[in-house]
């Protein structure tokens, strides 16, 4: 059986093994209901407050800042909504970027439909918001300013210690979604003067189901889910403790061994860029080629489709992933790849791959060794190749 | 989404990817929805296809459904060629998933295209056959996904 060389960690990553050893007992026999009051209850209960502990630690805040949800998908949505509720009598405007997460994108889009007023900011070549933008969209009604930590696409970090100051400065809540930054890059909550801050635990190899929101001590926001009192009565819904304890797990697990993987990862990633950019011509790297996760690796192939690459790759059991058309379901291409500029038939040969801690340089080697001929055959099909080749002549 | 064996078999291994010199026929349409492009070449003797060539950018069903297409025409006469629908070309492949349906228009399109490049090359008129648009999209009503 060939071997699974698993490229898309930014879509899931597998459970790690040390965090399916602690998850374990969890599921084999600690079922307790954590807000009940026998002792296999209380095992859930402390099981949780561990969690918390860990997941607040990673971050530089407090344990009670911390409210685990179902998904990063749903922490979005509680700062936006709940956010917008609790200070709609302060201001109805948002400002947020082009590049965001549909999470954040189609929740603004709801907003819009019931009063509110959202700022979608642009971004430059690379995916990077202009600090100067950001303050000219700022009006007296601002209630909050969203973006993300780092795109999940293309890679690009934003700035946003420096947004965070400008927030802070201007008494606005600011929100990052960090779900594909989490674990990946240190955050201090403190020093980057974040508010909202949401996180997803499949990113970083515990179960998909678990997500978190970081919520600073004295923000306002109203709840999403109303009921029960769990969560300190903010977000109902008995806890899901087996995703819980995997993402403290996992969380303690990814700062500690951040140093480590984050060199590791970058010099895959750079390998990978650089071998494939001078071994393919029509190539262009897209994102940042500094300010750019670890493990982010996005190239446009011109002349050629993605999803025809993702099934070509699938055949030597690479999986990876892209922002062609032909594989978003919507027929339309990445918003993140005609948000930097690129055109329709570029954003169709793209090709994401995302680096975790568990692949190796073998692997990246013989994607290097495979690709170059999957692109030609490819543009050996395609009419669009066809005329460049004939123009060349 | 799935394919099914048959689409990928013409994935994989595409039938008459290529072009033909002196083509009778040349067609070329695109789809502006979803970027894919498809050209068509038609070699025609005594009013028999005897040869068919293409070369798309796209998905693999856009991939797969240009093999089919191509393979279908081959040996038709022109009124034949007509019959060779988006449906028939989804039929031979066992089916597309239903975001994908669209693939199949493309390769009927381009096959209409040829046949009209013949045609006014010619100056003869083939009954049943309406002037080709350059973009698909304009055409069918793209189905949404499930």
């Amino acid at each position: 059986m060939k071997e699974l060389i698993y490229f898309d960690n930014a879509a899931t990553t597998p459970i790690r093994p040390e965090v399916y050893e602690e998850i374990k007992p969890y599921i084999e026999e600690h079922f307790g209901n954590p807000s009940s009051i026998y002792s296999i209850a209380r095992d859930s209960k402390k099981a949780i407050d561990k969690a918390r502990q860990q997941v607040a630690d990673a971050l530089n805040a407090q344990p009670a800042e911390i409210y685990f949800t179902g998904c990063g998908s749903e922490s979005d949505n509680w700062v936006l909504k709940g956010v917008s509720s609790a200070l709609k009598n302060k201001g109805n405007h948002i400002i947020t970027t082009c590049i965001e997460h549909h999470a954040i994108l189609h929740t603004c889009e709801y907003l819009e439909k019931n009063g509110f007023e959202v700022t979608y900011l642009p971004v430059d070549e690379y995916g990077k918001i202009s600090l100067d933008d950001l303050k000219a969209a700022i009006r007296p009604e601002t209630i909050l300013v969203s973006v993300m930590f780092a795109n999940n696409e293309i890679g690009t970090v934003e700035p946003i210690k420096e947004i965070g100051a400008i927030c802070h400065e201007k008494g606005i809540y600011f929100h990052t979604d960090a779900v594909q930054a989490f674990g990946h890059i240190k955050i201090d909550v403190q020093d980057m003067n974040i508010d909202f801050l949401s996180i997803s635990g499949h990113k970083i190899g515990a179960p998909k189901g678990i997500g978190a929101l970081y919520i600073r001590k004295g923000c306002k926001i109203d709840n999403l889910i109303h009921g029960g009192q769990q969560e300190r009565g903010r977000r109902a819904g008995t806890e899901n403790v087996i995703g819980i304890v995997a993402l403290g797990k996992a969380a303690e697990m990814a700062m500690a061994e951040i140093d480590e993987v984050t060199a590791k990862l970058t010099y895959l990633r750079d390998k990978l860029i650089n071998s494939l950019l001078s071994k393919i011509d029509y190539a262009r790297l897209n994102g940042h080629p500094v300010d750019r996760l670890p493990g982010n690796v996005n190239i446009s192939f011109e002349f050629i489709e993605g999803e025809s690459m993702l099934l070509l790759l699938d055949n030597y059991g690479i999986c990876a992933s892209s922002g062609s058309a032909c594989t978003s379901g919507s027929l339309d291409p990445s918003h993140v790849l005609l948000a930097i500029g690129l055109p329709h038939e570029k954003a169709h040969g793209s090709l994401r791959i995302s680096l975790g801690y568990q692949n190796t340089e073998e692997q990246v080697d013989k994607l290097i060794e495979v690709l170059p001929p999957i692109v030609q055959r490819l543009r050996d099909m395609s009419p669009l190749y066809e005329e460049i080749k004939n123009k060349n002549k | 989404m799935e394919y099914s064996e048959k689409v990928m078999d013409h994935f994989m291994n595409p039938r008459n990817v290529g072009e033909i010199e002196d083509a009778s026929g040349v067609g070329t349409v695109g789809n502006a929805k979803c970027g894919d492009i498809m050209k068509v070449y038609l070699k025609i003797e005594d009013g028999i296809i005897k040869d068919a060539k293409f070369k798309t950018f796209g998905c693999g069903a856009a991939v797969a459904t240009s093999s089919m297409a191509t393979e279908l025409v081959k040996g038709k006469t022109i009124p034949e060629a007509l019959d060779i629908t988006n449906k028939v070309v989804m039929e031979a492949l066992d089916g597309l998933p239903p975001v994908k349906v669209h693939c199949s228009c493309l390769a009927e399109e381009a096959l209409h295209a040829a046949l009209w490049d013949y045609a006014e090359k010619n100056h003869i008129v083939i009954d049943g056959l309406e002037r080709p648009v350059n973009d698909i999209g304009e055409l069918h009503e793209i189905p949404d996904q499930d």
